[in-house]
């Protein structure tokens, strides 16, 4: 029986959320095409992976347990698909669409003469062939994309587009090993920095994402936009007029130069919504708006607006909350 | 040392963005094209290289004739020459075969660094460095927040969801960045001027040694096929602040009506 392989981004012994949601995707398309999901674990800590990816859809979890996979950038996690693919009947290949993993993909299809589709919204199989649906311009246009036949297709799997299934039964592990080349072993990874962000999660992952700009004022506006965060389980983001002004780190921008985010809601806080941000957030399913311009663009996008003062409202907002939950 | 930057030309984010219907590629002639805005964290990354280790620093663009003003906007900044590629049959090539192009021209030419954007502002596949550094058979150290040359080993700190990597490398290796890296100057009159006159060459696939079928549209590995707009969205709720915060309760009637709570 044919494959697909996913791979599993992890983070400290557990998948990714966007992982998960991975495999699933791939599921969605495998009784269709008649193949199998083997999930693919790279690195240390998979032991307890195989009841997730289970869960998520994956018969079959292939692990290479080494620190090796993480030693070295991009091209261990390369070889070892690589030798998969070679030696299993392989139909497809999915991955998270984040950075790190779009190398391994775009290093792996030039290897396998793929063809690679990134940051995919929806799935349909017709003819036999994975059809593929993505968002481009910033959201603007909606477009549906194939692999040329003959050709090995990839693709990347954007976060929060599909739900991760928790009902599957767990995956059957299986270890396997690679002999890294001498050339994978040419960018050696030295170290790393975490960013003390507690447990709020990455803006590209969340389901919901408090975002502050301009209107914010000052650095200190972003402490109030953290406790809202807090208080709906959200990622914080910015707008480049804030990240530009020192206010909130550049890895937190939202827009074109910057993140795209697309979680279930956005709540743009002092953020007048020029197209260079819009073109960031606008796939979000619900936008709320506090901005005291009404004249702001924002507002055309937004499913529920407050023309006000944020410091008016925020405040009031998190104490509503709070006592909400009880 | 040397080192090559190659820039995008894409439409305009604020401006018109259209695909052509008959061959579904971006209409790069339909709003105003200009050079993609994340290039410019790669050029400021270069001319620093200039200041700091005497780099010399060549752009390189692939794209029809009429983006040649798009290759004179990045040498203004400071750099000191250019190279177009430009052939009819490039036209619809996806990452893949783009990257094909690009890595062959780099064949032709000496260089340590190539410095990338991380991703362009129309398609944003953030593919093209990765695969041209496979082509080359060199390193890539992508998503670079910070980037230094020390003789001929390369230390970048790698972008992520959680943080950052730091990775090392030998040189030649291919960069792209991310905005946080720098402040991008904007460029002088003096460095405008001076833009006009740097050598620029422009090349075909022919020169390059790209046989046509491995590009273009008829070529491309992945393909779209078909598009629609984004549905315009059903205008929202919008109230009023009176300046005590007492919409705040009914937001969080909203969000309690949509599960938010």
């Amino acid at each position: 029986m044919s494959e697909i392989l996913v791979l599993v981004d992890h983070s400290e012994g557990k998948p990714r959320k966007v992982a998960l949601q991975t495999v699933t995707a791939a599921r969605s398309v495998a009784d269709d095409l008649g193949a199998d999901v083997t999930a693919v674990w790279l690195g240390e800590d998979g032991d307890d992976a195989a009841e997730a990816v289970g869960a998520a859809g994956a018969d079959t979890l292939l692990w290479w347990d080494d620190e090796e996979a993480d030693a070295y950038v991009t091209l261990p996690k390369v070889e070892a698909l690589q030798q998969l693919a070679d030696e299993r009947d392989v139909a497809a290949i999915f991955f998270v669409s984040s950075n790190h993993t779009k190398d391994v993909a775009a290093r792996l299809a030039i290897r396998l003469d793929g063809g690679v589709i990134t940051d995919v919204t929806g799935l349909s199989v017709e003819d036999g062939q994975i059809r593929a649906t993505k968002e481009v311009f910033g959201g603007d246009l909606i477009t549906e994309s194939k692999v040329a036949e003959g050709k090995l297709p990839f693709f990347g799997i954007a976060a929060n587009a599909f739900a991760a299934s928790e009902d599957g039964d767990e995956a059957e592990l299986e270890e396997f090993d690679v002999d890294l080349s001498e050339s994978a072993q040419a960018a050696k990874v030295t170290g790393s920095e975490i960013v003390a962000g507690g447990d709020r999660p990455d803006i590209g992952e969340a389901a919901i994402v408090v975002s502050g700009g301009r209107g914010l004022g000052e650095e200190s506006g972003f402490e109030l936009m953290e406790q809202l965060a807090d208080e709906l389980g959200a990622g914080v983001g910015a707008s480049r007029a804030a990240t530009d002004a020192g206010w909130y780190p550049h890895r937190a921008q939202i827009g074109q130069t910057g993140r795209t985010v697309s979680p279930s809601l956005y709540i743009a806080n002092g953020i007048s919504g020029a197209i260079q941000h819009r073109a960031g957030m606008q796939t979000a399913q619900n936008i709320v708006v506090v901005n005291k311009d009404r004249e702001a663009p924002i507002f055309s996008i937004a499913d529920f607006g407050i023309v006000g003062d944020l410091y008016d409202v925020v405040p009031k907002l998190i104490e509503e909350i709070k006592s909400r939950k009880g | 040392m040397k080192v090559i930057v190659p820039v995008k030309r894409v439409p305009d984010t604020a401006g018109d963005k259209q695909i052509d219907p008959n061959d579904k590629t971006v209409d790069r002639d339909a709003g105003e094209a200009v050079l993609c805005p994340v290039n410019e964290f790669a050029i400021e990354e270069a001319v620093r290289l200039k200041e700091n280790h005497d780099a010399e620093v060549k752009v390189l663009l692939m794209g029809p004739e009429n983006a040649q003003p798009i290759v004179r906007k990045a040498l203004s900044f400071g750099l000191d020459s250019g190279l177009q590629i430009s052939d009819e049959a490039i036209a619809g090539s996806d990452a893949l075969g783009t990257a094909r192009v690009i890595a062959k021209a780099l064949e032709n030419e000496e260089f340590d660094l190539v410095i990338f954007g991380n991703q362009s502002t129309d398609a944003r596949t953030c593919l093209v460095p990765a695969a041209v550094a496979e082509l080359l058979g060199i390193p890539s150290l992508t998503y670079a927040r910070k980037l230094e040359v020390d003789g001929d080993k390369v230390t970048v700190h790698r972008e992520h969801e959680e943080g950052w990597d730091i990775a090392e490398a030998n040189l030649p290796a291919v960069i792209s960045v991310v905005e946080a890296i720098n402040d991008p100057r904007y460029p002088t009159f003096k460095g405008i001027m001076a833009a006009k006159s740097k050598p620029l060459d422009v090349k075909s696939l022919g020169d390059l040694g790209v046989e046509p079928d491995q590009v273009g549209a008829g070529n491309a590995a992945a393909t779209m096929y078909e598009f629609k707009e984004r549905p315009p969205k059903e205008a929202g709720t919008i109230v009023e602040d009176e300046g005590d915060g007492a919409t705040a309760a009914q937001l969080a009637d909203w969000l309690e009506e949509n599960k938010f709570i």
